[in-house]
């Protein structure tokens, strides 16, 4: 028992129905309550799975996976209550308003009516999404809809949030809104699990990373230590030096 | 409940939004009702109102063919054009010409065989009366064959009809002649035309009655027909929304999004079937509406609801549930919105073929009849037909609904078993 962990994963392995391909063997990683965690490795590195496992999306085919000391399987819905996640696709209606989606994401989150339209007109504001608030989301900008997808995954104000690549494809000035809004919940006690390709944006929010490829964790720690450890002067440098440089599919 | 509420308010939401899909619910099927039911009243009209051009050709020269032609006339089934006995070879220009369906050509000794045959079998009735023939009877060579043409548009079963009505003429012009002769041979004067036509005519008339479980003899028009029918196709029209929307449900990433939130997928399920099973309703009661009240406006019969309004309730709300469940079954396996479309739209041709609502069930024989205990429709058909146009209440209709019953519950088990391969619950 380890109260101060928000994630502890422990000898976990995975493999997808119909591949031969072990996806991840023998894995162990643990992150701490209030951390702002990067997880970072080139592409088909096992990033997204590993989130997948986390979030109860993907079971494993070994080992066990806690979030605040709670199993995450498929059975356990009390856990979900417990995190939060922002998906690298547009995972919402098209069709609907951001605050129809907050009100339907809401609602299965588990909050009742006063709480639904307390969060919406507060993440509305927050994300400046007031004057959009009844408009469909379908006609949205890239940015737009980012940040429609970042409110679906905190209306319920989650004690960990996995984020997969929530900035991909926008502008700088949404960059800058969500970053700024993400270190907001890590001061209210938000524990971060972040994945992304932008590593000079990673650099800037994350305290702690791992990375990992071909399924194993290749080095992990607090990221002044990392980087001091494998003599780095960046995130960028430190990747390129253990990946390595040539393509990935 | 709450989540249920917003999640059928959400699905609610999504299919008005959603224009196209609307149409493809409810203005196609309207408009396919009205325009087959049109259709098959027109031909209904045209079989029983109309009457069925036919040309005859007539290269005799004797009384006997102007009795067929009168009897031919008299059937009431067809109107009666005579072209030239030179025609001969041209009937078939001739019918395209003039627009008749049918070509009658009449030999040329058909008169002189007509009475040639009446004499040979009245001589050998007066032989067997005991009494004797005045004439030696050779035995009559059979008369020669009428030649019938007739365009290839008409349906077997009309043609066999016209077949029939023909048959029934010579019958008459025989029998006649035959009838005349003989009352000669034994009078040595002419069959009185009273007499005759008393003898000829038929005195048993055939009354037709529908046969109905509930003993009301109303007959059943296009419209009793066609619109239940067709209100089922409909209702299973419903997968050119439904299914697409599951489908951008699991390509968007939200079925996945809805997998790591603390609410059952069971939920979601069950809102876009309470949902649906709301339009396949408002279908039915919109097609029904229309039959009742728009048709009489467009000079199409009316639709009669059947007596039993509860029985027809619950099978339209099982119907509904099993198109529901086929469209959210069809949308969890394909991998495109083109694929649900696409597929949804076959499969529900295909189902309504073998069903019965393009060909009669009760005509499909072996395989296809076999096949047809597999469609989901041909028992919702069955059901409709039982209550619309044979009167029935709820306990004729059990059956059927039992058996679409378990349809559905296979087709829920299949989609759960989708669900669970495809990691989506």
């Amino acid at each position: 028992m380890n109260e101060s962990l928000a994630v502890s994963i422990e000898n976990v392995g995975f493999r997808y129905p119909g591949n031969t391909d072990v996806s991840f063997s023998n894995l162990n990683l643990q992150i701490a309550k209030g951390e702002r965690f990067g997880l970072f490795g080139p592409n088909g590195a096992g990033k997204t799975t590993l989130m997948n496992l986390m979030t109860g999306v993907l079971s494993v085919n070994e080992g066990s996976i806690k979030l605040f000391e709670q199993k995450v399987d498929g059975q356990n819905k009390a856990v979900n209550k417990l995190f939060g996640f922002v998906p690298q696709d547009l995972s919402f209606y098209q069709e609907l308003s951001p605050a129809e989606n907050l009100e339907f994401f809401g609602a299965w989150a588990g909050l009742n009516k006063t709480e639904i339209a307390k969060q919406t007109d507060e993440l509305l504001h927050i994300l400046g999404l007031e004057d959009v608030r009844d408009k469909a989301v379908g006609k949205f900008s890239g940015g737009m809809k980012r940040r429609v997808n970042l409110a679906i995954g905190v209306i319920h104000n989650p004690q960990l949030l996995f984020l997969d690549e929530p900035t991909v494809g926008v502008d700088v000035q949404t960059r800058h809104a969500i970053i700024s809004y993400l270190r907001k919940l890590n001061e209210n006690g938000t524990t971060l699990i972040y994945t992304s390709h932008q590593l000079s944006e990673a650099e800037d929010l994350c305290e702690h990373i791992a990375l990992i490829d071909e399924g194993k964790i290749i080095t992990q720690g607090n990221i002044n230590a990392v980087l001091k450890e494998h003599s780095n002067e960046s995130l960028e440098e430190l990747f390129i030096n253990l990946t390595g440089k040539a393509y990935r599919n | 409940m709450f989540k249920l509420w917003l999640s059928i308010k959400k699905d609610t939401r999504i299919l008005l939004r959603d224009k196209v899909g609307i149409l493809l619910m409810f203005i196609m099927p309207i408009i396919l009702v009205v325009v087959v039911t049109s259709i098959q009243n027109s031909t209904f009209e045209l079989v029983n109102k109309n009457k069925l051009p036919i040309l005859i050709c007539n290269k005799d020269t004797g009384k006997a063919s102007v009795q067929l032609i009168a009897a031919i006339n008299k059937i009431g089934m067809f109107k009666v054009t005579q072209i030239s006995k030179e025609k001969e070879k041209t009937v078939a220009d001739e019918m395209h010409d003039q627009d008749a369906l049918l070509g009658v050509v009449i030999p040329a000794n058909f008169s002189e065989r007509v009475s040639a045959k009446a004499k040979n079998v009245s001589g050998k009735a007066l032989t067997s009366f005991g009494l004797q023939a005045d004439t030696i009877k050779k035995e009559a060579g059979g008369i020669d064959p009428l030649t019938l043409y007739y365009n290839p548009v008409l349906q077997e079963s009309l043609r066999f009809s016209v077949q029939g009505a023909i048959q029934s003429a010579l019958q008459l012009v025989e029998s006649r002649q035959t009838l005349r002769t003989l009352y000669f041979s034994i009078n040595e004067k002419p069959l009185p035309e009273k007499l005759e036509n008393e003898m000829l005519s038929s005195q048993t008339t055939i009354n037709m009655f529908p046969v109905s479980k509930d003993g009301v003899r109303t007959t059943p028009n296009a419209s009793q027909h066609n619109v239940p029918a067709w209100t089922i196709f409909a209702m299973f029209f419903v997968i050119m929304s439904l299914g697409g929307s599951v489908v951008r449900e699991k390509i968007s990433g939200s079925f996945i999004r809805l997998k790591t939130l603390p609410t059952s997928y069971l939920v979601g399920l069950l809102s876009k079937q309470i949902t649906y099973l709301c339009v396949t309703l408002l279908q039915a009661i919109v097609i029904f509406s229309m039959g009742i009240w728009l048709f009489p406006y467009i000079g199409l019969p009316a639709l009669n609801l059947p007596s039993d309004i509860f029985a027809l309730f619950i099978v339209t709300l099982v119907c509904g549930w099993c198109a529901v469940s086929y469209s959210i079954c069809v949308g969890v396996f394909a991998e495109t919105q083109e694929q649900a479309n696409g597929f949804g739209a076959v499969s529900i041709v295909i189902l309504a073929c073998i069903g019965g609502l393009m060909v009669p069930s009760f005509a499909m024989q072996g395989l296809a009849k076999t096949l047809s205990n597999f469609s989901p429709m041909h028992w919702c058909l069955q059901a409709y037909y039982t209550l619309f146009l044979e009167g029935g209440k709820l306990k004729d209709v059990l059956n059927n609904i039992g058996s679409l019953f378990i349809i559905t519950l296979i087709i829920q088990f299949i989609t759960y078993l989708g669900l669970k391969r495809k990691n989506l619950i």
